[in-house]
């Protein structure tokens, strides 16, 4: 029992990873599989900023009238990783706009039919 | 000066990126990517041969001590990898120029440029660092850059490749950081020295196996390890014809170096054999991906693809060599990392070169080269008797030693199956030679030799896959010691 | 949660962009929740800020509504993610209890920055001081991930020329709009500035300035005209400095390994210790301001390129 309330904070976060992980690999629309990946990546932030609080803790911000600190690390992997997400997700979505005016859709199922009968 | 090599190592085409932006000409910007390439390449030789001489070298960026600052660390296998991609970046650019001049619309030469030194800076990025979430931002900053290489391409198939790649590269990256943060709970740190000492005392819980498996993944994703490898094929045939060359030559082999160092470096011995059976399990993936690859690649009707899916088995050949693991098997992956750099550059430089005559690596394009271009026709048979193993090229070094590694492992049918595998090398290899030599050309097909600053760097590459296979002492003393320094560490 | 399986389910991807900033928001808003100030303030410009700007530009360019998706490709992926849920579910097992103080994670290395960080480095942001010090490379590298970003978007999508006419859009017209538009945009330019320089006492620091200031510039366009806004900051300004931003930051580097020290080691750059930290984490940071401003910018310059009309005689 006593796993499953220390734990469901991270149970959640996996269950939204799976969301977008799916969204990923199962839809045909690039658009939403960017979204997808986008809900994926976020999730993951989620997790790694649910590693550095502790309990009773306060933002890592130094002060004379707090003792205690949740964990900077993590927070300073996340900021980095958010940036590498917004790159990612501009540069797929310039390449979904090539796509929309090389292949005129784009829905990935029409793309590779275009790619075979050609 | 020089005790600041290992980050000079990344520094310099990193910094060479956004200088060769501001230049703002395509000439000008080759002229400057040339020259820092080279740089980078020279720097890499006199590391290599410092830390074979004086063993690893250590570096704390920002004056802060490992595991707090982040730790560059230079030993003989990422020295070793360090020289290939180096190596493998400046000689395809010395051909860039002649080759993409036709390939890529002039206003966007720059960029292609200014994306490569981003890529090379990443790759050697990846190499060089001793910190395991540093390894995920060079990731990056070279995946994200070989997209944009990869989308340069001319045909509109280019794009939707780098879209599939885009979405695998990241999926794959997302997968390693993962790993690094469930690495991260159970350690604290992220410096990868210090992992390998801490993870000892937490190595048997769920989490550390979690961890070890989702970054094996990950990589694997980067590898196009089979069965992860359905981006490769495409993404190489469709980039322009010079970026193949480069990351055939160099960016699997980065991703292998991932492998090799979270398997030995990183995580412990215990995890490796404890739970599942690894070996058996990465000779089997990397025996059916030897035979898969080579097989498709025998119904291909493009060249370059053909060539692209041979790159899918040669990876199967390395994940084999670590499989068998020990002093032998991971010296054959090793010799092979360099060996396969050579002659997958020569073949892609030499179909860069047919692609620049003809406009095209159909097979059928391609009938009676042999006289209408007989310097480039000959370099692509040189460097497929090198793909096959034929003695006396470096092809025949490495499957020499993997074949040995095998048997002194007790795995004969595995040897034999080896041997097997390069058969079907013969097979597309031979489908080529006979539309060069024995098929008529088409009549008013393109005619002549391509420009010097192609056949330059192929030739320096043919003539390299000639002598490492006769002289092989120095890749030889290099792996060897760089293998047993791996198994130091796991003992 | 809702918002997400909401983005799964509906087929109207503007409605799939906007779940996505209020998933965005909310990832925000638990941020906050855990503490993580700094990485709250950069996720909600960037989740519900930068991202779904982007992707409504995209979608005005691909089409609002998504094909009847093919069911085959469905179980397996079901099948490929709940095995990859199932991994991840064992992997939490044995970890440490959530806000447990006694975690590893609490007391190997960060402890260190917790403690000597004040005096080191001699500012009260903990989060700024690792990320701009003790793992300075990475954001240097995060830099270069950005600007990857930006030449990519660049090599993509050609920026049209200029046309001889700014042409009018958007709210040009509007006497109201753009009166408080001219009122709004200085106070947040000013509101950036003080973002970029106060990073080293609260959240903030040079990302999260870039991307503010690239949103005034943005508003800017959309009352003004997109033709207008490039003829304020050109696309070649942002360019140069896009690659100047980065070069800063390298430069501080180089600096440092010039006046003995080891690249991006600020210490040696005055008389203290702390004195040269100070100088080194507000130059650097400006690096990032510029390289991530110019960046933002060239890439919502190109995206709005491709959505408006092309003029007559070009295809």
């Amino acid at each position: 029992m006593s796993l499953i309330f220390s734990h469901y904070n991270y149970w959640v976060v996996i269950a939204l990873m799976m969301i977008g992980f799916f969204v990923v690999i199962a839809q045909g629309n690039l658009v939403k599989k960017l979204v997808g990946l986008n809900i994926f990546q976020t999730s993951v932030f989620i997790l790694y900023i649910s590693v550095g609080k502790v309990s009773g803790g306060s933002a890592p911000i130094l002060s004379d009238s707090v003792t205690a600190y949740s964990n900077p690390l993590p927070h300073v992997l996340i900021l980095t990783a958010i940036v590498v997400g917004i790159a990612t997700t501009a540069l797929g979505l310039a390449l979904v706009i090539r796509i929309k005016k090389a292949y005129g859709t784009v829905e990935e199922p029409e793309i590779q039919q275009q790619d075979h009968s050609c | 000066m020089l005790n600041h090599l290992p980050i000079l190592q990344v520094i310099v085409p990193l910094l060479g990126a956004p200088a060769c932006l501001i230049l703002g000409r395509a000439k000008l910007a080759w002229v400057f990517a040339l020259l820092v390439s080279t740089a980078a390449f020279l720097i890499s030789c006199q590391l290599l041969s410092e830390v074979y001489a004086q063993g690893p070298l250590s570096y704390e960026l920002g004056g802060w001590a490992a595991p707090w600052g982040i730790e560059y660390r230079i030993d003989l296998l990422n020295g070793w990898l360090l020289f290939i991609v180096s190596l493998s970046s400046t000689v395809s650019l010395v051909a860039a120029q002649t080759s993409i001049s036709n390939e890529i619309p002039g206003e966007k030469q720059l960029f292609f440029y200014v994306a490569w030194l981003l890529c090379l800076a990443g790759l050697l990025g990846i190499l060089a660092t001793g910190d395991a979430f540093n390894v995920f931002v060079f990731l990056e900053v070279s995946s994200l850059s070989t997209y944009t290489l990869i989308s340069l391409g001319k045909q509109r198939q280019a794009l939707w490749s780098a879209f599939r790649y885009l979405i695998m590269g990241t999926i794959g990256a997302t997968f390693i950081l993962i790993g690094i943060g469930f690495m991260y709970m159970m350690t604290g740190t992220l410096n990868m020295a210090d992992l390998s000492e801490r993870l000892p005392a937490a190595s048997s819980s769920y989490t550390v196996f979690a961890a070890y498996a989702f970054v094996v993944v990950g990589i694997g994703l980067k590898l196009a390890m089979f069965p992860l490898h359905f981006w490769l094929p495409n993404a190489y045939t469709f980039a322009p014809s010079i970026v193949t060359a480069f990351l055939a030559a160099s960016s699997t082999k980065v991703a292998i170096y991932l492998l090799i160092r979270f398997t030995y470096s990183v995580f412990d011995s215990d995890l490796r054999s404890a739970g599942l059976p690894l070996p058996e399990i990465l000779i089997a993936l990397g025996m059916i991906a030897v035979f898969a690859g080579s097989t498709v690649a025998i119904y291909q009707s493009n060249i370059k693809r053909a060539i692209a899916y041979s790159s899918v088995g040669q990876i199967g050949y390395m994940i084999v060599g670590l499989g068998i693991g020990g002093l032998l098997g991971l010296q054959a992956t090793l010799l092979h990392l360099f060996n396969h750099a050579l002659m997958k550059a020569a073949l892609f430089l030499s179909l860069a070169a047919m692609a620049f005559r003809l406009g095209s690596t159909q097979l059928k394009d391609l009938y009676g080269l042999g006289q209408r271009m007989p310097i480039t026709a000959f370099s692509f048979v040189v460097g497929g008797l090198s793909l096959i193993g034929v003695p006396l090229t470096v092809g025949f070094i490495s499957k020499w030693y993997l074949v040995s590694a095998a048997v002194a492992d007790g795995r004969w049918p595995l040897a034999l199956l080896v041997v097997l595998g390069s058969l079907l090398a013969i097979a597309y290899i031979w489908r080529v030679v006979e539309a060069m030599y024995f098929k008529p050309s088409e009549e008013g097909s393109p005619k002549g030799e391509a420009p010097l600053m192609m056949l330059l760097p192929l030739w320096v590459l043919i003539a390299a896959n000639l002598y490492f296979g006769i002289d092989t002492r120095i890749p030889l003393a290099i792996t060897a010691d760089a293998a047993r320094s791996l198994l130091e560490v796991v003992q | 949660m809702a918002t997400a399986i909401g983005i799964v389910l509906s087929r109207d991807l503007l409605a799939v962009v906007m779940l996505t900033g209020i998933y965005g928001f909310l990832s925000a808003s638990f941020f906050v929740l855990m503490d993580a100030v700094d990485v709250a303030f950069t996720e909600a410009a960037v989740g519900s800020g930068i991202s779904p700007l982007l992707m409504l530009l995209t979608i005005a360019l691909v089409g609002r509504y998504e094909a009847v998706p093919a069911a085959n490709k469905a179980l397996p992926a079901l099948i490929l993610v709940v095995i990859t849920g199932a991994l991840l579910i064992m992997g939490t097992l044995d970890m440490p209890a959530f806000g447990d103080a006694n975690a590893p994670a609490h007391t190997h290395v960060a402890p260190r920055y917790i403690e000597v960080s004040g005096e080191e480095i001699g500012i009260p942001n903990i989060v700024t001081s690792v990320l701009a010090s003790y793992r300075g490379f990475d954001t240097f590298g995060e830099v270069l991930v950005i600007f990857t970003a930006g030449v990519g978007v660049l090599s993509l999508l050609t920026l049209r020329p200029l046309p001889a006419n700014p042409s009018v859009d958007g709210a040009h017209g509007h006497r109201v709009l753009r009166i408080v538009s001219k009122i709004l945009i200085p106070p947040i330019l000013i509101f950036a500035l003080y973002v970029q320089f106060h990073g080293d006492y609260g959240p903030g620091g040079g990302f999260q300035a870039g991307v503010i200031f690239a949103a005034a510039i943005i508003l800017y366009t959309m009352f003004f005209g997109v033709d207008l806004a490039r003829r304020v900051v050109s696309s070649s300004v942002l360019r140069i400095l896009a690659a100047t931003g980065a070069l800063l930051y390298g430069s501080v580097g180089v600096v440092s390994m010039l006046n003995g020290g080891n690249f991006l080691d600020y210490s040696v750059l005055a008389e203290s210790a702390t004195a040269g930290q100070h100088i080194g984490i507000i130059v650097i940071e400006l690096g990032v301001g510029i390289t991530v401003a110019a960046v933002m910018m060239l890439i919502f310059y190109c995206f709005v390129s491709q959505v408006r009309p092309a003029p007559e005689g070009e295809k």
